[in-house]
């Protein structure tokens, strides 16, 4: 599978170009790609006409292009002034690091992108997500670098924080240089970008200026094909309550989150990267304590504090990292599928293995898993298995209520809908299904209902009958209709 | 201000040494004597240059168990020379020295960074064999002190300016170690890849080949200490400093370094060594038996850790807007 | 490979012959290595093959191989203690102390045990309670527990056990099978069984690969890595009951080392030092080539010190090899 394929893209000095496309759409590889972490099979990029070879991080670095990544790729215990000039530190006549001007130009730069608040001796691990986004700015300043790449720099600040950036961006833009910048936000998009250039599945679908373009338009264009296509329609008879959440807060993560989840529905869950969803999830499975809020399962008020606790209360997570948290990667599939059922599948604790190969096999067939044996290591299979892998752990629980949290990204197309068709299946058997995504197709051809993130708070919720996308990308991003 | 000192380990090292020198000189007056302070200085000096090295190590998330055997058989190899060749000067004994341990710890480092095994495991591998090629090299005999020509012995008790020659080379190895790992790319490196060694190869640093450095400059320290421990304690065994190492890992530790990596002063270590150089001087003086030294140092190591693993606590991520605002 | 036929047929549960797969195992290259020592052993002195000689040799692992089976479990799930001779120390120390009040056999037993267990606890208590990073806890704890033998001890000796204590580490079950041999093949069967066969154990291959993910999946991890802190402790204490009966006396400074020695076994053996994989049997194997080494040099009369050599470098070949012949097959491939 090709993260991308055949994209042309230019960028302009003194402009803005946005990057727009679904997750998955391959922005992110296009990012690695140009900050010389990844190395493309074929096509040329080009540097004021030349033709340039990105070989390394450093050799990419030292050409002019750098990168804000969406988390911070610093260093959490190296100070300010450090983070900004290491490899490239002023020396002294000695040839040692010379702190003092070090220090002094890491002021200097700091202060012309009006960030002088930042202390160039503070750690690093001290400073906001939005002050270290200013870190890695000043960083790619300090070279006086050609191409900015900003990769969804907003997407955990603050709004203040947020006009904050977007000066900075067109400071950048005045010093002439070439920014791409990557965002879902439709309104930031049309504050601070000249141009924009759309990707869908890897590919380049759509460019210009985006003062001859309707916003509508572009979210049509990020979209695509038309939805009810490639999704099954689930006939499933919707119930009574399975869970009830109601004022369900965090003191820094989310806060009064009240939902109704029935028996065979698929509730979706939609935001932006960052709106809380998964901070949610994580509470309702029992892996972080909220401070205030009752969970309601088939009419029985619950205390969850571990992840124990909910599998036994009938609640399931699929988490959205499935190699960090859902695989023992290294061990084989059927151990992963057994784990949380060998209560079950054992005798006085005694592993009873025909019984754990009966399970699995049942779980994963069903999933038509494609594996060469079910003792065979789960790392070593492909994204889209190693998924299924994980569901099918989870539905040999036989789970009231299961979550799954980002459930196709990152995985081929025949797998997703080997997911997707699976999901329907789960409803109409009675169970419920929460689907936390931020794929548009997706939560329209899978949802009965819609609930819609934004910084923690839920927004708003949608019955999805004629429900746009246009209205969920305004929900999402705080647009009024 | 007071808080950032509380924050500060150094600060916070720096206080339990001063409280601690200044409870024995209650009692004691003669403990706090500017004599007696150098006389303490003198006798950590080899703790501090080998807890420095540790903390090279130590800093790229890395650790070296066969310091002490590396500083036996360093030690055991310049003795024998110096009796085949009591003529030989103390300077080519020093770099004999240097050199041998530094072949030693190179050893470490090609394993750690050609092969890839993890370093507990080639170090606790190297912990036997070196204290095992000493006894070949002996022959499981020692040297004693009358075997050992005076230069060999004299050298680093030699006055100059009044302190002797071992706290100088204690205080050059700081001084050293401080530009190092303070004012020179790769002492930087060394930081960063322990810091985040994703983030150090984004930024064009060989992690691999750092380590590897990090393992020579430990060895380079072991193997100098090998030779001013033995012309100190005069006798050259299989014996020698059996154990140390985790004596070295303990000034480390108290220093205030991270295990995980990334995070430490010399400062930090150089007091670390000094706390439990102190805590063994104080006790006879306190008439308190020196069998307490072991269990106060493995209270003290706790304590350290504990105290900087709550300074460590980072915070979950804010996504509410009024709390990202307070 | 068509998918059309994967998607039809069965997914078999392994395509290994289980019989091939264990021929190409690390624990059948430790037997040929464990046969290979024997061999030359026979070969190297007259005296080894007698049955009196075989037993004798067996002491030379017992006492550490009885700490090397629960050191194997909790480095499997990502731990290391450290501790375990200074556990054993403060143990034998104890146990001293507890005689002189009068204690018989069975009470010094206890005693012994139970400060296995507290001084485990201790150290469960702190990597998992605050969250501690096990190597240095134990570093600090290593100091500790034998600091306070010293304490008690000094440079004193405590002698004259009781005679019926003299059993653990001197009796004989029958012939010439000793007591500790039984006591240890007897965990060995236990540990590895606990380990290959319950539920238990494969949690604890799933915290050794993946702590976040065995979480994620309903294990309670910190448990069961204090419950294993608690059975190092206690098995600390058990090695402390034989070795101290063995030598019949106590000093603060018994079994100074023991933790690295129980740690090369564990290595040696083919659990990997970063956790996730490993066996008893190959624990068990190891154990017995490590004292077979030392008894094969015992009796050309080379110093256990020089052996102490092989076993460094038999620790770093067994893990160098291989990655290097990977490398090289991969080498010859292209």
């Amino acid at each position: 599978m090709r993260a991308l394929h055949n994209v042309n893209l230019s960028l302009y000095p003194g402009q803005v170009t946005a990057l727009v496309g679904e997750n998955g759409a391959g922005k992110s590889t296009l990012v690695k790609i140009l900050t010389g972490i990844y190395q493309p099979d074929e096509g040329t990029i080009a540097l004021d006409g030349k033709p340039v070879t990105l070989a390394s991080a450093q050799s990419a670095f030292e050409l002019g292009i750098t990168a804000i990544h969406q988390e911070t790729v610093l260093f959490d215990d190296l100070t300010v002034a450090e983070n900004i000039w290491l490899g490239h530190a002023p020396r002294t006549r000695l040839g040692l690091i010379d702190w003092t001007a070090m220090n002094s130009q890491a002021r200097a730069v700091l202060a012309q992108m009006h960030a002088a608040h930042i202390a160039p001796d503070a750690r690093l691990r001290d400073l906001s997500i939005a002050n270290k986004h200013l870190v890695a700015v000043a960083r790619s300043m300090s070279i006086d670098a050609r191409v900015v790449v900003m990769d969804e720099p907003t997407a955990a600040l603050s709004a203040k924080e947020i006009n904050e950036l977007y000066d900075l961006v067109a400071l950048l833009k005045s010093q002439g240089k070439a920014i791409l910048f990557i965002s879902h936000k439709f309104d930031e998009i049309y504050k601070i970008a000249d141009r924009y250039t759309v990707f869908r599945d890897g590919e380049q679908v759509g460019e210009g200026f985006l003062k001859d373009t309707a916003q509508n338009d572009l979210v049509k264009l990020m979209v695509g094909r038309s939805v009810d296509k490639v999704f099954p329609k689930h006939h499933a008879e919707i119930g009574g309550s399975v869970l009830a959440v109601a004022g369900l807060s965090h003191p820094t993560e989310f806060e009064n989150i009240s939902f109704d989840l029935h028996r065979g529905e698929i509730l979706g869950f939609y935001g932006l990267v960052g709106a809380g969803r998964t901070e949610v999830m994580k509470a309702l499975f029992g892996m972080t304590r909220p401070s205030a809020g009752k969970i309601t399962v088939e009419g029985k008020p619950l205390v969850i504090d571990s992840a124990e606790g909910a599998i036994d209360a009938g609640i399931v997570y699929v988490p959205e990292e499935r190699g960090a948290q859902g695989l023992g990667g290294g061990l084989p599939i059927f151990m992963n599928v057994s784990l949380p059922s060998l209560k079950r599948t054992s005798k006085n604790a005694v592993l009873r293995l025909k019984n754990e190969f009966d399970l699995a096999r049942r779980y994963t067939e069903r999933l038509d898993l494609r594996a060469a044996s079910l003792s065979q290591d789960v790392s070593t299979l492909s994204g889209g298995n190693q998924q299924k892998v994980v569901i099918a752990k989870w539905l040999a629980m036989s789970p009231k209520v299961i979550i799954l949290d980002e459930p196709t990204k990152g995985i081929d197309i025949g797998s997703k809908a080997a997911v997707h068709e699976f999901m329907a299946q789960l409803v109409s058997e009675g169970m419920a299904v929460i689907m936390v995504s931020s794929e548009i197709p997706e939560i329209l051809g899978m949802s009965d209902r819609v609930v819609v993130m934004r910084e923690g708070l839920i927004t708003a919720t949608f019955e999805n009958k004629n429900l746009k996308p246009e209205t969920l990308v305004r929900a999402a991003a705080g647009i009024a209709a | 201000m007071i808080q950032r000192l509380l924050k500060s380990r150094e600060a916070l090292l720096a206080a339990a040494i001063i409280g601690l020198i200044a409870a024995v000189a209650t009692r004691y007056p003669a403990f706090a004597a500017p004599v007696n302070l150098a006389q303490a200085f003198n006798d950590t000096s080899i703790l501090i240059i080998l807890a420095l090295a540790q903390m090279t190590v130590i800093l790229t998330r890395s650790i070296d168990l066969s310091t002490a055997s590396n500083l036996c058989f360093t030690g055991m190899a310049v003795a024998m020379l110096n009796r085949a060749h009591p003529e030989l000067p103390i300077a080519l004994i020093i770099g004999v020295s240097l050199l041998w341990g530094l072949a030693l710890g190179a050893f470490n480092g090609l394993l750690v960074w050609k092969i890839g095994i993890p370093p507990i495991v080639v170090t606790l591998g190297t912990l036997t064999i070196y204290r095992g090629l000493t006894f070949v090299l002996s022959g499981g005999a020692w040297v004693n002190a009358d075997k050992m020509s005076p230069a060999f012995i004299e050298f680093q008790r030699q006055a100059l300016l009044g302190i002797p020659v071992l706290s100088w080379i204690a205080i050059a190895v700081i001084a050293a170690f401080f530009v190092f790992l303070r004012y020179t790319k790769l002492g930087r490196d060394i930081y960063a890849i322990g810091v985040n060694p994703t983030a150090a190869v984004y930024t064009g640093i060989d992690v691999g080949r750092t380590k590897f450095i990090a393992f020579c400059i430990s060895g380079l320290a072991s193997g100098l200490a090998g030779y001013l421990w033995i012309s100190r304690y005069v006798i050259a065994s299989v014996e020698v400093a059996n154990g140390y190492e985790l004596n070295v890992i303990a000034a480390c530790v108290i220093g205030g370094i991270s295990i995980a990596g990334g995070v430490g002063s010399v400062a930090g270590t150089v007091m670390g060594a000094l706390f439990l150089g102190l805590i063994g001087l104080a006790l006879p003086v306190i008439n308190v038996s020196p069998f307490w030294q072991l269990a106060i140092s493995g209270a003290a190591i706790l304590v350290a850790i504990i105290l900087n693993a709550r300074g460590e606590k980072s915070q979950g991520r804010l996504i509410l807007k009024k709390a990202a605002q307070a | 490979m068509s998918s059309e036929i994967i998607h039809t047929r069965q997914i078999p549960d392994r395509l290994d012959k289980p019989f091939s797969a264990a021929v190409r195992s690390w624990e059948t290259l430790l037997l040929v290595v464990a046969f290979m020592v024997f061999v030359f052993n026979s070969f190297a002195s007259p005296h080894f093959l007698d049955a009196w000689t075989l037993s004798d040799m067996t002491f030379n692992f017992t006492e550490k191989a009885l700490i090397a089976l629960p050191m194997a479990l909790l480095i499997i799930a990502g731990e290391i203690d450290l501790s375990v001779a200074a556990i054993l120390a403060l143990s034998s120390t104890l146990m001293g102390f507890a005689m002189q009040f009068g204690f018989g056999t069975p009470a010094l037993v206890c005693v012994g045990v139970i400060i296995g267990l507290a001084c485990g606890a201790f150290n469960g208590l702190l990597v998992t309670g605050l969250n501690l990073p096990s190597i240095v806890v134990t570093i600090g704890t290593m100091s500790l527990f034998r600091g306070l033998a010293f304490i008690i001890l000094g440079d004193q000796v405590y002698k004259n056990y009781p005679d019926s204590f003299a059993y653990f580490g001197q009796g004989y079950v029958t012939w010439v099978v000793s007591f500790e041999l039984v006591l240890f093949l007897l965990f060995a069967v236990v540990f590895g069984f606990l380990l290959h066969f319950t539920t238990f154990g494969r949690k604890l291959y799933f915290i050794g690969r993946n702590p976040v993910s065995a979480q994620f999946s309903g294990v309670n991890v910190k448990r069961m890595k204090f419950t294993l802190f608690c059975l190092t402790g206690v098995m600390s204490g058990l090695a402390s009951v034989l070795l101290t009966s063995r030598l019949g006396s106590t000093r603060p400074s018994i079994a100074q080392g023991f933790e690295l020695e129980a740690i090369t076994m564990v290595v040696l053996g083919g659990v990997a030092i970063t956790g996730g994989a490993g066996s008893i049997l190959g624990v068990v194997l190891a154990a017995l080539i490590m004292g077979l080494v030392t008894f094969g040099f015992g009796l050309l009369n080379v110093p256990g010190i020089v052996m102490s050599i092989f076993v460094g470098l038999l620790l770093i070949a067994v893990i160098a090899l291989p990655i290097l012949w990977t490398r090289f097959m991969w080498v010859l491939k292209k």
